[in-house]
């Protein structure tokens, strides 16, 4: 990371009243022009089928091929609103959303694309690892099968440049026709983020990737993260702030569904603008 | 009980008795061996099923040649000269089960599939009771049901069909065994965790594509074992086939034709005076153990597949 603040913010610095700060939340952001964005969240607000509001209001840039952590409390809507991006919340009954998720620099918004649509242009990489119960290779290939890719020497190219992105090519490739099940769960999860990557995806989502992984493992994953940045624009909701701080460019945190702040991880781990953001990386709470 | 454990207990609000610690102990044990008991006979119930059915049959195989029992192609127990060729009953067997299965196979998938990856929970749980209420139907309403609705149904454009034929009974048997295997599948495919859709539709997987490449394919080993029950089931139905595919051994595939089949053979028997120890009553020991091995066989199948299909989520 570079020194220069890619953000201004509207809200007055009032770091001489810092009780005064816990009220705030900043939530306007204006990009610098050479700071290009991926997608642009404006006043985004979710409900689950029970009526239960778990997103209030979120608006913030998620900036192209860099990696953006998403921290805060356990149960603050860090899962929900990743999973707003990939409309997964759709396929269960009674969802309501407002406000937009544009993808740039389409501008398209991604929340009244067909489901379906999104889904193949961003993808998702989850907290337990979930390759299905078939080879390796047919896990990679999974998302290209269903685009109407066949090309057998295609598919062998794409699945040896996702493995060897996802850190994982040496450690299987003599024996890709395996069962993915056979892994140890630190190579599944990798396989889950090869086979994310495998359809090249404008956006990935991981949600706790490494949560249930071992140390060794998470390293690894991690590893794997900070080069991505560059390729790929990347999402990750962790619950470990020193892991935000290791793998992301920029850090989003949130408290009760609300984005409370927004910055280059550097400025929000050092420089703490609200005093809640403040408490939070302290220890103080949470 | 004196040990220090117990010991600390003795100065703390929560005191446990010894008394009550043997009493636990003894329950354990009391349970342990009734647990142990029902086992054993049960085990051995089947050992005696398994000996009586073999011994008979030996006894059977001392009079007739097993070759004239696998080769032949007549089985007529009770003529002056009887012939004893178990393929007439296994063909008819054979072509009412797989009919049945023919109907209950696609079906039953696409039911489950439809009730466990598209259907909401309020259609799902008015659906499922309603089935499990279909398999409580009596075997005798469907036999009836297949001779005097379905092959007059069959017969109005197969003008050829007989009364007595083999595809009414299969089909209707196939219809019976649906509740079975649709609910049997269902829940395998209930029992694939969600965080395995949710990885299928996060690639973009459509529902279809979930359900037919990641669901089902998931649900293998459960799916197959409902089919080989079924096909247990079918193999093994009686009432159906007796009541409406006539119970006269006949060789054929034909479905179009009447047919008896092992179990209606050993039900027509069983029910007659045939006297005790004779050849013919022999017989439906010999065409037991055949029905014995037919099952064996299934199951064995099955297990393999369960084995080559098992996943652990
Ligand atoms: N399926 C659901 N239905 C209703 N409420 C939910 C559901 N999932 C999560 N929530 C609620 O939404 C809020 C945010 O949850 P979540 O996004 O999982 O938090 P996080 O990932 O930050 O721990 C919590 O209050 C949680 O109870
Ligand atoms: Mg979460």
């Amino acid at each position: 990371m570079n020194g220069m603040s890619k953000f201004q913010t509207t809200v007055q610095d009032d770091s001489e009243k810092p009780m005064r700060k816990a009220s705030e939340h900043l939530d306007h952001w204006y990009l610098e022009p050479d700071s290009p964005t991926r997608a642009r969240v404006s006043n985004l607000k979710f409900w689950y089928g029970d009526g239960t509001q778990a997103i209030d209001d979120v608006s913030m840039p998620l900036i192209d091929k860099k990696v953006t952590a998403l921290i805060g409390p356990s149960g603050c809507g860090k899962s929900t609103f990743l999973r707003c991006f990939n409309r997964m919340h759709d396929l269960y009954p009674g969802v309501r959303y407002s406000g937009e998720i544009n993808l740039l620099p389409e501008d398209e918004d991604l929340i009244n694309l067909d489901p379906n649509i999104v889904r193949m242009r961003v993808g998702m990489v989850f907290q337990k690892p979930n390759p299905f119960p078939k080879s390796i290779y047919e896990n990679v290939i999974a998302g290209l099968r269903i685009r109407g890719i066949t090309k057998r020497s295609l598919l062998d190219e794409i699945v040896e440049d996702s493995l060897s992105k996802a850190a994982l090519w040496d450690e299987v490739k003599d024996r890709l026709h395996q069962p993915a099940l056979s892994m140890s769960g630190g190579q599944q999860q990798r396989l889950c983020i090869a086979r994310a990557l495998a359809v090249e995806p404008e956006i990935l989502l991981l949600d706790e990737p490494t949560s249930a992984l071992d140390p060794i493992a998470t390293a690894k994953v991690e590893d794997l993260i900070n080069k991505l940045a560059g390729d790929v624009t990347v999402l990750i909701v962790t619950h470990n702030m020193q892991q935000a701080a290791r793998i992301s460019d920029y850090t989003a945190y949130m408290y009760l569904g609300k984005l409370i702040e927004y910055n280059k991880t550097n400025d929000l781990f050092t420089a703490p603008r609200c005093q809640r953001t403040e408490d939070y990386i302290t220890g103080r709470f949470g | 009980m004196a040990t220090p454990s117990s010991r600390r207990l003795e100065t703390s609000k929560v005191q446990v008795s010894t008394h009550f610690l043997r009493k636990r102990e003894m329950i354990n044990q009391v349970a342990r061996y009734v647990l142990m008991l029902a086992a054993i006979i049960s085990v051995l119930v089947t050992i005696g099923i398994v000996y009586v059915l073999l011994s008979e049959a030996l006894v059977f195989f001392e009079q007739v040649s097993v070759w004239e029992f696998v080769s032949s192609t007549s089985w007529t127990p009770m003529f002056s000269r009887p012939t004893f060729g178990i393929w007439p009953l296994l063909s008819g067997t054979i072509v009412v089960s797989g009919i049945a299965l023919a109907v209950s196979i696609p079906f039953g998938l696409i039911l489950s599939v439809y009730l466990s990856e598209y259907a909401n929970p309020k259609v799902r749980e008015t659906v499922k009771p309603i089935l499990e209420l279909l398999e409580g139907v009596p075997t005798v309403v469907y036999g009836y049901f297949a001779l005097l609705v379905v092959t007059p149904l069959l017969q109005t454009f197969l003008p050829g069909l007989p009364g007595f034929n083999m595809l009414a009974p299969g089909l209707v048997m196939g219809i019976m065994i649906l509740p079975y295997t649709t609910s049997l599948s269902e829940d395998a495919m209930r029992a694939v965790p969600n965080s395995m859709r949710e990885g299928a539709y996060a690639l973009g997987y459509s529902r279809f594509h979930t359900a037919t490449k990641v669901v089902i394919p998931a649900a293998m080993s459960g799916i197959t074992a409902a089919f080989i029950l079924a096909m247990s089931r079918a193999v093994g139905e009686t009432m159906v086939v007796a009541i409406a595919a006539g119970q006269m051994p006949n060789f054929t595939f034909n479905p179009m034709e009447g047919a008896a089949t092992i179990t209606t053979f050993i039900v027509q028997v069983s029910l007659g005076d045939v006297s005790h120890g004779s050849i013919a009553y022999l017989s439906i020991f010999a065409a037991g153990m055949v029905l014995f091995l037919l099952t064996l066989i299934f199951n064995l199948i099955g297990f393999y597949l369960r084995k080559r299909y098992r996943q652990a989520y």
